[in-house]
């Protein structure tokens, strides 16, 4: 018996290598598109080189001019802020009417939460902004912030949930026992454990409003564009601009989402920023 | 609050009620849109109550769109789950290996379709460095073709995808008790079949919502279609269709026509894989925890 | 696999593993130990002493770093658990959770190829052995805890393994249940008579199951003896502590006499039997039981701090000396704050070299 099981061992190795190395590929050309643009954000003249003439900074001034980076930024500071905490002060409570209490119509509360989660943005998103622009709110800020709340506020719910439900519900009977009513409980009991969840819940929803593209594309105005919708019409209109000032932009934008991506995977395990289909310890 | 009601599943204490603004919110921004959707799409600016499918489906620049959707989503869909779960089959042990391939997956996944789009202008351009590399080893002469076409929609939606199935496939694997595999070989199940018999019908459940999740996502498409595919032809998907029809042609009723559709053939598909998932496996759904 | 081995024979078995910060400690070192064929043996300690490790060695499922495994002539520690052909029972049974019972006891034979028609034969045997006929088409989920732990066994012997290997099977298991799985497999191993390996924390269990225990500590064997010796006769101080020895003094060791010591300290005075030669320091393992109320050898006065009544006998604190504590079970009634003399058989106070802690 030992032949083919030799033979197993040898098929075995030569099948994981072939894996890892078609993820190793995978990986490599993703790092190597990232490298592109930077290399290309700070070249002087680059083409069909493997490097560029020389190396510069003036395409970072040139986009902060001609993009109009500084309003863009602050408005894209508001949005994300906004929602963030709008999620946070409507999702958590929501989350611990949901994880502490049976209702009759949880089941269908629960589904009003998951179906913004795994229906596509853009496919409710044309409807939404179709309401939002006879509301007058479309291509406003407040629209803007509106829209992406959407999605940020069932994701706080979901978050939250099982992180509450692993909070001893008998800490809030000792509490009650010693005389706190629900406010206080809430004050003194809850929020102090449910910190580390809210944090890891604010910093995914930050990550992913600055990100969010089809929901902030169809209701923001020419004054309400985030970042990522200003990056698209610039890569939109390729033809106008220098390509190295577009790659200055993207450049920007890399930076903005890649700190809090770095920040929250302190935090959080990298699959809960994909989705909360299915609940994992918190640690 | 007296002792019964503390016990009753239902209690009537009002705590429920904090789920109140957060329903509410979600029926006016999302539930109604959709109601208000479907109730215009019905009301088009002329003709009869159905003129706007009936356009749909006899404008061949509209109803084409539905079969590109499908075509780059399905065989792209099938492509990134069927890598996925081999790859996150062969990492489901903890390593700090492990930890660093999902650090790095999720940033194109946080990116987003816009950056990652931009970056394969760059990269996978006539004069980038993939191009280059190419004709340095002599695989390809001449300026290679990867961007605004129907090949460049597909990697991008790989690109954007395939990390997508693979996070959520590592999660479900990860989720399964290692014990149940090490049972199985105890009783002479060797690594082929631990995976056959233990963890593919284990996974079955979640790799149907992975494949639902990643298919949803790729059918709706949008700014990779226009920037990297070739958005007056052959990479013309439906979601480009209901936003010119929204935002060039002002016309909203035909724009929800057009979202009506593109749910109503996600919502199929994703009723067709949980079916089958149904059909080919009865038993308990979810991780397999003791 | 053969069947019909004489003895498992582990030669310095060790499994090594690079902690956090790069030192690489030992979870099991140098186990060396013979089975024989039929025999029942106990790995008996305190959890991260090493028992499973060396449970999950023998399996397969962890490689050695070290020494070899061997049955009779052939070494089996570089097969893989599925070339072993032993049996396992997993701690939380790992039962498969989309098969039905029937499909998870038959799932070994499967593997093996067996003709379905003695599939069917074996199982049903299987099932009439752990007293489970009749739930043949439920669900894991479905089944009490120890009707799964039935099925976990009948899953592991339906395949008629010549070894089965059995990690804390009972320890998710309420306390009346667990008695009463004990006593079925006891009587499934007399019955089948197969070499079983038994891992647990619990020296209750281990003595009562095991023709032999082992008793380990920090991946180290303490002790490999019967049952009665190692209840009676503790190799080392650890050992006593674990199987119950309560009252460990340290005293100071004087002129010993053959198997015979005098020790002194603490306020006590009192003459013990040498286990390990103690040189200045020792210490000194005394069972409750082994103490009584009256007067006798070894007399120790003291006064009664604590009662707990147990019914039959009780359970009293009683100090003596300088301020010694004393754990003493007694049938005698007693009240708080009484006095009292204690005494002891010198063969019953068992004196080791003094831990270096």
């Amino acid at each position: 018996m030992s032949a083919p099981s030799e033979r197993r061992h040898w098929f075995y190795s030569v099948w994981s290598g072939l894996l890892l190395g078609l993820m190793a590929f995978f990986i490599l050309n993703i790092g190597l598109m990232v490298a592109a643009v930077v290399t290309n954000s700070f070249g002087r003249r680059w083409l069909g080189t493997w490097l560029p003439e020389g190396y510069t900074t003036q395409w970072y001034a040139a986009a902060w001019k001609e993009f109009q980076l500084g309003d863009v930024l602050w408005v894209t500071a508001e949005v994300v802020l906004v929602v963030v905490a709008l999620s946070i002060i409507i999702g958590v409570p929501a989350a611990y009417a949901l994880a502490r209490r049976q209702f009759r119509g949880k089941q269908l509360v629960m589904l009003l939460f998951i179906l913004p989660l795994i229906i596509p943005p853009i496919t409710y998103g044309i409807p939404m902004a179709t309401v939002m622009y006879q509301a007058h709110l479309g291509g406003t800020l407040s629209g803007v912030i509106l829209s992406n709340l959407v999605p940020a506020l069932p994701f706080v719910i979901l978050v939250m949930t099982p992180f509450i439900e692993q909070i001893d519900p008998t800490l809030e009977s000792a509490a009650r026992v010693f005389g706190a009513n629900t406010l206080r409980i809430f004050w003194h009991v809850l929020i102090p454990l449910l910190m580390p969840g809210i944090l890891a819940a604010s910093l995914l929803v930050l990550v992913r409003t600055i990100a969010m593209f089809e929901l902030t594309f169809l209701t923001a105005g020419p004054d309400s564009q985030t970042l990522v919708v200003a990056l698209y019409y610039a890569v939109f209109a390729a033809g106008v601009r220098a390509p190295q000032s577009v790659d200055a932009m993207a450049m920007v934008y890399m930076a903005a989402t890649l700190v809090w991506l770095l920040i929250a995977l302190r935090f959080v395990n990298p699959t809960q920023l994909v989705s909360r289909v299915k609940e994992q310890p918190a640690h | 609050m007296s002792a019964m009601a503390a016990r009753s599943p239902f209690r009537t204490d009002g705590t429920w009620l904090l789920v109140g603004p957060a329903v509410i919110f979600l029926m006016l921004f999302f539930i109604y849109p959709f109601g208000y959707g479907f109730w215009l799409s019905f009301n088009p600016a002329e003709g009869a109550w159905s003129a706007n499918y009936q356009k749909f489906f006899s404008d061949e620049h509209l109803w084409r769109t539905l079969i590109v959707t499908f075509q780059l989503s399905l065989p792209v869909t099938i492509l990134n789950v069927g890598l996925a779960l081999p790859i996150a089959f062969q990492l489901r042990r903890k390593t700090r290996y492990q930890r660093w391939v999902t650090t790095l997956l999720v940033i194109p996944i946080t990116l987003g379709t816009v950056l990652i789009a931009e970056g394969m202008l760059t990269y996978f351009g006539p004069r980038g460095w993939l191009s280059q590399f190419l004709q340095l080893l002599h695989i390809y002469d001449g300026p290679i073709r990867l961007t605004h076409n129907f090949t460049g929609v597909v990697l991008s939606l790989v690109i954007s995808g395939f990390p997508f199935a693979f996070l959520l496939t590592l999660s479900y694997v990860t989720g399964i008790d290692p014990t149940l595999a090490r049972a199985a070989a105890t009783l002479g199940a060797g690594p082929w079949d631990q995976f056959r018999h233990i963890y593919l019908p284990l996974l079955a459940p979640g790799l149907a919502i992975t494949f639902c999740l990643a298919f949803v996502q790729a059918f709706s498409v949008f700014p990779s279609a226009v920037l990297v595919g070739a958005p007056s032809g052959p990479t013309r998907v439906i979601s480009l269709a209901a936003y010119e029809a929204a935002f060039e042609q002002y016309d909203y009723s035909m724009a929800s026509a057009v979202a009506m559709i593109m749910g109503f053939a996600q919502l199929i598909v994703v009723v067709a894989v949980l079916g089958l998932r149904r059909g080919l496996y009865r038993g308990p759904v979810g991780g397999g925890k003791g | 696999m053969n069947q019909l081995f004489k003895e498992l024979r582990l030669a310095g078995v060790s499994r090594h593993f690079d902690n956090p910060s790069g030192q690489r400690v030992a979870a099991l070192h140098e186990l060396t130990l013979t089975i024989k064929r039929g025999e029942f043996i106990c790995l008996l300690g305190p959890s991260g002493c090493g028992k499973t490790t060396a449970l999950n060695c023998i399996a397969g499922l962890l490689p050695v770093t070290g020494g070899t495994i061997s049955l009779d002539q052939h070494r089996i520690d570089l097969l893989p658990p599925e070339k072993r052909g032993f049996g396992m029972v997993f701690q939380n049974y790992a039962l498969f959770p989309h098969m039905t019972v029937r499909k998870n006891v038959a799932f070994g034979l499967m593997m093996r190829g067996t003709p379905a028609g003695e599939i069917k034969t074996r199982v049903a045997r299987a099932f009439e052995l752990v007293q489970l006929t009749g739930h043949e088409d439920k669900l894991p989920g479905q089944l009490s805890g120890g009707q799964q732990q039935r099925v976990a066994i009948a899953r592991a012997i339906v395949i008629e393994p010549p070894l089965l290997l059995m990690d804390e099977p009972l320890s998710n298991l309420d306390a009346k249940l667990r008695l009463e799985m004990r006593a079925e497999i006891r009587r499934i191993h007399r019955q089948l008579g197969r070499t079983t390996i038994y891992v647990t924390h619990d020296q209750e269990e281990a003595l009562s199951l095991a023709d032999r225990i082992v008793v380990m500590k920090d991946g180290l064997v303490q002790q490999v003896a019967t049952p009665e010796e190692v209840y009676a006769q503790p190799a080392n101080i650890h050992v006593a502590r674990f199987m119950g020895y309560r009252n460990v003094l340290t005293l100071n060791a004087g002129t010993r006499n053959g198997q015979r010591i005098a020790l002194e300290g603490q306020g006590l005075t009192l003459e013990g039997a040498v286990k390990q030669d103690p040189g200045g320091k020792a210490a000194v393992a005394i069972r409750p039981e082994d103490i009584s109320v009256g007067s006798g050898p070894n007399t120790i006065a003291g006064k009664i701090e604590n009662v707990e009544y147990g019914g039959h006998e009780s359970l009293i604190d009683v100090r003596a000396g300088n301020d010694v504590l004393l754990h003493v079970r007694t049938g005698a009634r007693v009240k708080m704050g009484e006095a009292v003399t204690l005494t002891v058989a010198p063969e019953r106070v068992l004196v080791y070299l003094a831990e270096t802690a």
